[in-house]
């Protein structure tokens, strides 16, 4: 490893280097590399099986790596660690499909994902705390659900479930959110929401989002990351990316 | 979900008034009315009323795992018996010089073997004490021990289901070896005394019967204040979507074991109760057949619920008792009749109806997890 890759890794809060995956003999990632900054956010997109769920699965530690570097603010190995460590080093992740706690109100899923003890003696002897009462107000509010706050999350609109769900990622507080598609399927007044609501949040967090849709990814206004066969294509502002060649030859096809 | 929580609490209040209720009422109508009083109890139906409650009580252990962690466990069964075993040994050695070869120490079918000193297994079961903690420990040590590999190794759904099946079918093997020490195929019987009082005497019927009310009461108090602790939530969150809840850092084994351990405790307690009422534990108890029946239990009654899971349990087993007297061969027919309906129309049981028919305002999302078919359908995935 050379110096300049040394300071990339020491200075990033994401790195990823040469991430091979492949499953049944299918390379689902081949030799993906990506660093983030801290504080960063950052789009990925790319078409489908470019590799963008594959790569937060990795991250997240739900698939290991076959070969690759995966280090979180440059010092802890990833590919070591299982799903649970993972989330308590910091790193939250939002599924594709809306995955909230359907038969549960919907502060309890906010009490759930909140930054609190985890072990089983916490929960069983501790209930919600002033703190945590506090934390679910606040973001409950944040994500415009105090009204349904008694509701089941199961009776939520989509859009809802999936801002529950953000509201879930900010309750845990972590130092890196992975967003998956948070958009799809939601309207066009839904979506500008859910746009504000992650800038409102990136402002104190470091965020990965995976879209498809352009529109939002050019409301977000931020570096984006162009995936193709389980590596990256390019790098830029959304114009840079949109005018490179290659890039328009994966969308458009050949 | 408000109204239906309060619900279920009042039901639960009911049910605990109720259970406390029969616990001193029982004996006083079987012992202190005169025989031949209209509400005079027999002592064989205070004899009947307490194997129900046992049955009951290891319904609310099930429901427990089942209902709220969405573990199906096919071998509920397993601990229920070594609970009764550990009792059983107890009232082996109280028997003392009584029995037919009249040994002090060794039990009959010891000495029938030709066995001359009492395996270390036995040892300490003279004392009562002894066997009470033999009777949470063991139940729980296997519990912990097979929930330590498999929720380790993330056995889930049906496989799970079918090694907690395999695990009592071994027990049931084991224990019918007269090698293994138990008793063989004819299980520990001819029970004298507990405690100093005679097991055949009506009063220690009684007795029986309203500890074991007692201790339902007490198994449903536990489990609810653990459902409805944050750990409950997060139990229930593990039914409904497990690997959301480890990403969201908890540690999901952890919480499954902890739930199996105490399911197992109380099951074993159960068992313990069950023994002296009926008279006899022997390998069949182990038999997969009757932890299926728990399952359906509690699946009539109706799953998250606790109540309805020891409701369950009271009305199948009054049915059966019923149909086996009225039409024996037909009894199983009956029973698999009455899972495959409730699985289809009651997805959430006796209870689930009592509870959605009086608030009609609740949403019912077509994804309920309380359908008995969860656990296939997780599997397919």
């Amino acid at each position: 490893m050379s110096e300049v890759e040394n300071a990339a890794l020491t200075s990033s809060l994401l790195y990823l280097d040469g991430v091979a995956v492949s499953f049944d003999g299918y390379k689902a990632l081949r030799g993906l590399s990506l660093v983030l900054a801290p504080g960063e956010m950052r789009a990925i997109i790319g078409p489908n099986g470019a590799g963008k769920t594959t790569m937060m699965d990795v991250i997240t530690g739900k698939t290991r790596p076959d070969s690759g570097d995966v280090y979180f603010e440059g010092r802890h190995d990833l590919t070591k660690l299982d799903e649970t460590e993972i989330a308590e080093l910091g790193v939250g992740r939002k599924f594709q499909k809306p995955t909230v706690f359907e038969n549960h109100a919907v502060s309890d899923n906010i009490l759930l994902a909140a930054k609190a003890p985890r072990s089983v003696r916490a929960t069983l002897f501790g209930g919600a705390g002033q703190r945590e009462e506090e934390t679910i107000e606040r973001i409950l509010t944040t994500i415009r659900l105090r009204d349904d706050r008694n509701r089941l999350a199961g009776s939520l609109s989509h859009g809802q479930k999936q801002w529950l769900e953000i509201g879930m990622l900010l309750a845990q507080d972590p130092k890196l959110l992975l967003v998956d598609e948070p958009v799809a399927g939601m309207t066009d007044a839904e979506t500008a929401a859910t746009a504000d609501l992650l800038k409102h949040i990136a402002r104190d967090h470091s965020v990965v989002v995976v879209e498809h849709d352009m529109a939002f990814v050019r409301e977000l206004g931020v570096k984006v990351t162009v995936l193709h066969e389980g590596a990256v294509l390019a790098e830029g502002s959304l114009d840079q990316v949109s005018a490179d060649e290659r890039v328009i030859e994966v969308y458009l096809g050949r | 979900m408000k109204m239906v929580t309060s619900r279920l609490d009042r039901f639960g209040h009911i049910f605990l008034a109720t259970t406390i209720g029969f616990a001193v009422l029982v004996p006083i109508l079987a012992l202190a009315l005169p025989k031949d009083s209209t509400f005079a109890i027999p002592p064989y139906v205070v004899a009947l009323l307490g194997k129900y409650v046992c049955y009951a009580i290891l319904a609310v252990a099930l429901d427990l795992v089942w209902g709220y962690c969405g573990i199906l466990s096919l071998g509920h069964g397993a601990f229920f018996a070594l609970g009764g075993y550990a009792m059983g040994m107890y009232l082996m050695r109280q028997i003392g010089a009584r029995g037919v070869y009249a040994n002090p120490i060794l039990p009959d079918f010891m000495v029938f073997l030709n066995w001359k000193e009492l395996p270390v297994a036995w040892w300490g079961f003279n004392s009562f004490s002894y066997a009470s903690i033999m009777v949470a420990l063991v139940p729980g040590l296997l519990a912990f021990g097979f929930g330590w590999f498999a929720f380790r190794s993330r056995v889930t759904g049906v496989y799970l289901s079918i090694i907690t099946q395999a695990m009592t079918y071994a027990l049931k093997l084991a224990f019918f070896r007269n090698d293994f020490g138990f008793g063989g195929n004819n299980g520990l019987t001819d029970f004298k005394d507990i405690l100093g009082f005679n097991v055949q005497a009506d009063e220690t019927r009684a007795a029986l019967f309203s500890i074991s009310a007692l201790v339902l009461a007490l198994s449903f108090v536990v489990s609810k204040a653990i459902v409805s602790s944050k750990f409950g939530k997060a139990l229930i969150a593990i039914r409904d979507s497990e690997s959301r809840v480890r990403f969201l850092g908890y540690r999901v084994e952890n919480y499954k074991l902890f739930a199996f351990v105490v399911s197992a405790i109380i099951a074993g307690v159960a068992g313990a109760l069950y023994v002296p009422q009926v008279g006899i534990i022997n390998p069949s108890e182990f038999d997969p057949g009757n932890s299926i029946e728990a399952v359906i239990w509690v699946a009539v009654g109706g799953r998250g619920t606790l109540v309805g899971a020891a409701l369950g349990a009271l009305v199948v087993n009054f049915a059966k008792t019923y149909f086996t007297g009225a039409f024996p061969e037909y009894w199983l027919f009956a029973l698999g009749a009455l899972f495959v309906l409730v699985t289809l129309f009651l997805p959430r049981g006796l209870l689930g109806l009592a509870l959605t028919k009086r608030a009609p305002a609740t949403p019912v999302t077509p994804e309920t997890p309380t359908d008995a078919a969860a656990p296939a359908r997780e599997a397919a995935r």
